[in-house]
């Protein structure tokens, strides 16, 4: 069964988003996306300062198997990266909510937090993709 | 609908994560490919491929049947009962309908192993060419297969196999095999590593797993198994070549026996080919950066030659992505592919890649 921490956003292409009490969120893949795609063995990640779009294609995870991109979840310009994937990408399949992050945002608007989906919410997704 | 193999109850018990493979539902690997793959080198892991084609050739015209047949000879076999043979199974053009490797068990019984996505083409192409000539051809769809692989194989495999059929597992030379009724053991395997496959009926497959695992051998799925053959160098059909290629475009002339008293289908075209000269030919390909190889990615060669990636991964031994890409003959040097719009820089390397658990090559 898929960890779905409670107290983190979610998109429906399987990105999480944790708010900062600076304002800024930290963004990574789900655990069940990390179990979907298997051993992770390369991540490209986005540049700081960058500016993204919501839905925009920002970084890649591939594993052994598959490429996969990750999309911007909010609009927002990237304040850091975590660096420690680029020798360690295994980080994503091993602890995907905590040392697995992607990218931490400065997001365009405060309140973008608010379409993305409650743990309930990807739950229910998960559910659905799985019973089809 | 996936077929389940025998095994489809051990695999979900194990943790495995079943995919669709060629109509067969397989696991992909049980946890961790990698970790799969890595006790492969180190130790000794289990695999199902019990999708793969067992076909026996009996009567006293198969061996006839077969130097016709295949592309490699199987007279090389005749001093030798239960000796194997690695061969291409070709059209008239010289193209490849599939790879195959032959037991020769006695003169009245070859073995063929064919590949699972194949296996009913192969099947026609056998019994349509069998007709009148004293051979009969039979899919032995009541036996499941697995191979046991591995640097620990025969410690842990050679007496438990033996004591359980019969058979003198310990005596196996490297591609040799022995039979005993309906129990098959060959030291082949598709891994580069030293090791069996076992052809057994199937109500006898999962117990033989469990004792197997039992003695710490590593269940592992069709992931390691495809990070393994590339870095052992071995081509994997319908990706690394196909009914539009030849052997000699794919790696495999040492495959082809091509003398003068010996007719076969594709023959003459492989002949001509030699002739007119091979324009394409299947190398080892190591990314210098950092990113994956993967099958159809452009490979642009020094010469100014253009190829094309046929397989790509990442080598777990080796931690960095390795491929086969189909380039212009003579290439040999440095090459840039690119990988998801990047232009990357590459290596061409003689196969295998690993040997030994290291590194054939240096960058």
């Amino acid at each position: 069964m898929s960890e779905v921490p409670e107290n983190l956003k979610y998109s429906a292409s399987h990105e999480w988003v944790r708010a900062e009490p600076d304002g800024s969120v930290v963004v990574g893949i789900t655990h069940h996306a990390q179990d979907l795609l298997g051993d992770m063995v390369y991540i490209e990640l986005p540049e700081v300062g960058r500016a993204l779009r919501l839905n925009e294609e920002c970084a890649v995870v591939e594993s052994v198997k598959a490429a996969s991109d990750v999309y911007a979840p909010i609009a927002g310009t990237i304040e850091a990266v975590n660096s420690e994937l680029t020798a360690q990408p295994e980080l994503i399949n091993t602890l995907p909510y905590s040392d697995g992050w992607l990218f931490r945002l400065r997001p365009e608007m405060p309140t973008a937090l608010n379409d993305l989906l409650d743990a309930d919410g990807y739950r229910r997704q998960l559910d659905d993709d799985s019973g089809a | 609908m996936a077929k389940p193999t025998p095994l489809q109850a051990w695999h979900q018990a194990q943790g495995g994560r079943l995919v669709d493979f060629a109509g067969w539902s397989l696991p992909i690997h049980y946890g961790s490919q990698i970790n799969e793959h890595h006790a492969v080198r180190q130790h000794a892991g289990l695999f199902d491929v019990s999708h793969m084609g067992i076909v026996d050739l009996r009567g006293s015209g198969s061996r006839d049947l077969l130097r016709w047949l295949l592309a490699n000879d199987v007279a090389r076999l005749d001093e030798n009962p239960g000796r194997a043979l690695y061969s291409c199974l070709l059209n008239p053009a010289g193209g490849v309908l599939d790879d195959l490797i032959v037991y020769y068990m006695s003169p009245e019984w070859y073995r063929v192993v064919v590949n699972g996505a194949t296996r009913d083409s192969d099947l026609a192409w056998l019994t349509q060419h069998a007709a009148g000539r004293g051979v009969t051809v039979t899919l032995r769809d009541d036996l499941a297969m697995v191979a046991l692989q591995g640097p620990a194989a025969p410690a842990i495999g050679a007496p438990l196999l033996s004591e359980r059929y019969a058979i003198d597992v310990a005596a196996l030379s490297r591609f040799q095999a022995a039979a005993q009724g309906d129990y098959f053991v060959g030291r082949t395997g598709y891994t580069g590593e030293d090791g069996y496959e076992v052809m057994l009926p199937a109500a006898e497959v999962t117990p033989l797993a469990e004792a197997l695992t039992a003695a710490g051998v590593a269940p592992c799925g069709l992931g390691a198994r495809d990070t393994l053959r590339l870095e052992a160098g071995m081509n994997l059909y319908g990706q690394d070549m196909d009914s539009g290629v030849t052997p000699l475009e794919s790696g495999l002339a040492w495959t082809v026996s091509l003398t003068a008293e010996r007719d076969f289908i594709g023959r003459d075209a492989l002949l001509k080919q030699r002739t007119l000269g091979i324009a394409r030919t299947l190398v080892g390909v190591v990314l210098r950066d950092a990113g994956v190889l993967r099958p159809q990615q452009p490979v642009r060669c020094a010469s100014g030659g253009v190829g094309v990636i046929t397989s790509g991964s990442f080598s777990p031994t080796l931690q960095r992505s390795i491929g086969f890409a189909r380039v212009p003959a003579g290439d040999a040097d440095g090459c840039r592919v690119e990988v998801r719009g990047r232009e990357l820089a590459a290596q061409i390397v003689r196969l295998p890649f690993v040997r030994n658990g290291v590194a054939t090559f240096q960058l």
